[in-house]
């Protein structure tokens, strides 16, 4: 998709089959849903399967108003409407903690958050720790201590690893190790993700 | 995931008004186990019922018992004051269990509502008489290494996947549940139930019931109170056997004894036996060793699970030992 022009030709049409083929989708898995639809009250049935819920949500501190699917996830939300790709998908399933944000100040895995289900909730991502150029002390902390090598567990590890200290889980490297097992990072970057929460905690970083 | 109604409630009434309208609809907690089984197509409710903004959250001291909201986190209450002073068993078991960041979310209700993570269950492309009544079970003759020892059917070799529950039953929890005929409570360990025939089911819970509480009576069991769990990891993996052990020494006596197994069956598996041959006698290594004998009187392997027959006694004694080493 080079031009905007490109981008929004293929965009509508895209969202057109994607409406389409989920339709057929939902006929195909769900015969007992589809077919007491078409028996009886057909349009109405279907307008409440398909029907959009509003979202009022806060990421990174700017507000947002949508209307999407419940069966979006919370990181499905941020990465594909709100563009914010900092936040990754790992396994999807909560067993990697790639896609750890905050909630109202506390660590979650966004795959197994329904967006719905963070109406009226403050959500920060990786890209809202920072503050302008200047980074987090926890950022800063990942890169003088070599924290990460591919660097796609890296966001996840950074937002559990400040909350990690914030709960005041980082009275020994043990407790550390413990408190941040749901991040998994498969390069082994271990001791060095250790050793930065270590630095940060010693710091008394404010989050 | 396949898509679905989805509705916010605020109160306990509207929530089960809701629930017995329709019939394929879930109450929706944490969902930390909820949404992975849609995702995977293990499930599909056509309603899910959000009933996180019920006020269903508070721990507390009332009289001689604990109570605990069914919609509490296991952070909440795994870091609870209450909790961590007169019920340490329980927040150990809960920080032993998930990753920090489920704990933020999962629900002392949902918990008790997990499902098996036995693979064949999760696999729809594999036989499961949990899942798909009728369909067989892999497990049995297939990969078993997480699987049951006791209480096991020809139906179902599945384990509970819980921690919190495990030292739940040890304590003697009432889970507190209602419906539009009223409230009734359960003993924790009549909560779950063996699989028998009916492997669908993991739980007595009607399908007109919600969880709302638990009470859990105070005890003098705070001080040698260890949960020991044995896992493929140091941290973050579901147990192979997990031990809830808590002791009252009084004058080098057992005065009362506590111990349930995790890991080992369909519920959480509470060793009365164990419990009973202890009451009075000395907290001895050679009694620890007799009681986890006792444990595993009618122990079954399936093959590949079979280093559980030694891995449970073990487990039991090492966890009464250091139970009881705790000053």
């Amino acid at each position: 998709m080079q031009s905007s022009d490109k981008e929004s030709i293929q965009g509508d049409s895209r969202r057109d089959f994607l409406k389409k083929s989920s339709l057929i989708t939902a006929i195909a898995l769900t015969p007992s849903v589809a077919v007491k639809a078409a028996e009886n009250q057909a349009d109405e049935r279907f307008a409440e399967l398909f029907e959009k819920i509003p979202l009022n949500i806060t990421v990174n501190n700017k507000a947002y108003k949508a209307s999407i699917e419940p069966r979006v996830t919370l990181l499905d939300y941020l990465r594909e409407e709100l563009h914010l790709t900092g936040t990754k998908k790992g396994c999807d399933h909560g067993q990697c903690g790639a896609c750890t944000v905050h909630v109202n100040g506390e660590r979650v895995n966004s795959c197994l958050s329904l967006a719905v289900m963070n109406e009226g909730k403050k959500i920060t991502t990786i890209e809202g720790l920072a503050n302008g150029d200047e980074l987090h002390p926890m950022q800063a902390a990942f890169i003088k201590h070599d924290g990460f090598q591919c660097g796609y567990c890296t966001p996840g590890q950074i937002m559990s690893a400040v909350a990690c200290v914030n709960e005041g889980h980082t009275n020994s490297r043990a407790e550390i190790s413990e408190y941040m097992s749901g991040n998994i990072c498969r390069c082994g970057a271990y001791p060095n993700i250790v050793d930065a929460i270590v630095e940060v905690s010693k710091g008394g970083m404010k989050a | 995931m396949i898509n679905f109604q989805y509705l916010r409630t605020t109160s306990t009434k509207s929530a089960l008004s809701l629930l017995t309208k329709d019939k394929n609809s879930k109450f929706l907690a944490g969902g930390t186990n909820l949404i992975d089984l849609m995702k995977r197509g293990v499930t599909a409710p056509e309603k899910l019922i959000d009933i996180n903004h019920v006020p269903l959250k508070q721990i507390e001291l009332v009289g001689d018992k604990i109570i605990i909201g069914a919609l509490a986190s296991n952070t909440a209450v795994a870091e609870n004051a209450l909790v961590k002073e007169k019920l340490p068993l329980l927040s150990m078991a809960l920080n032993a269990g998930a990753s920090a960041q489920l704990r933020n979310v999962a629900t002392v209700g949902g918990n008790m509502m997990q499902r098996t993570r036995c693979g064949y269950f999760y696999d729809t492309e594999m036989p499961c008489n949990k899942r798909q009544p009728g369909s067989g079970c892999g497990a049995i003759g297939g990969f078993n290494r997480m699987h049951a020892i006791f209480g096991t059917s020809d139906k179902c070799i599945a384990v509970h996947p819980s921690d919190m529950c495990v030292a739940l039953v040890a304590l003697d929890a009432v889970a507190v549940l209602t419906s539009a005929k009223g409230e009734r409570k359960v003993l924790f360990k009549d909560f779950h139930r063996l699989a028998g025939d009916t492997p669908q089911l993991d739980n007595n819970l009607k399908s007109d019931e919600m969880i709302i509480r638990l009470e859990i009576p105070l005890n003098n069991l705070a001080k040698n109170s260890n949960y020991l769990k044995v896992r493929d990891r140091a941290s973050y993996a579901f147990a192979l056997v997990s031990v809830a052990a808590a002791l009252e020494i009084s004058n080098n006596r057992i005065s009362d004894v506590r111990l349930a197994m995790g890991g080992v069956a369909h519920k959480p598996w509470r060793l009365t036996a164990s419990e009973n041959f202890l009451k009075g006698k000395e907290p001895s290594f050679e009694n620890f060793e007799q009681a986890a004998k006792l444990a595993m009187t009618d122990a079954k392997g399936f093959g590949e699970n079979d280093f559980k027959l030694q891995m449970a006694p073990n487990t039991i004694i090492e966890a009464l030992t250091v139970a009881k080493s705790k000053a």
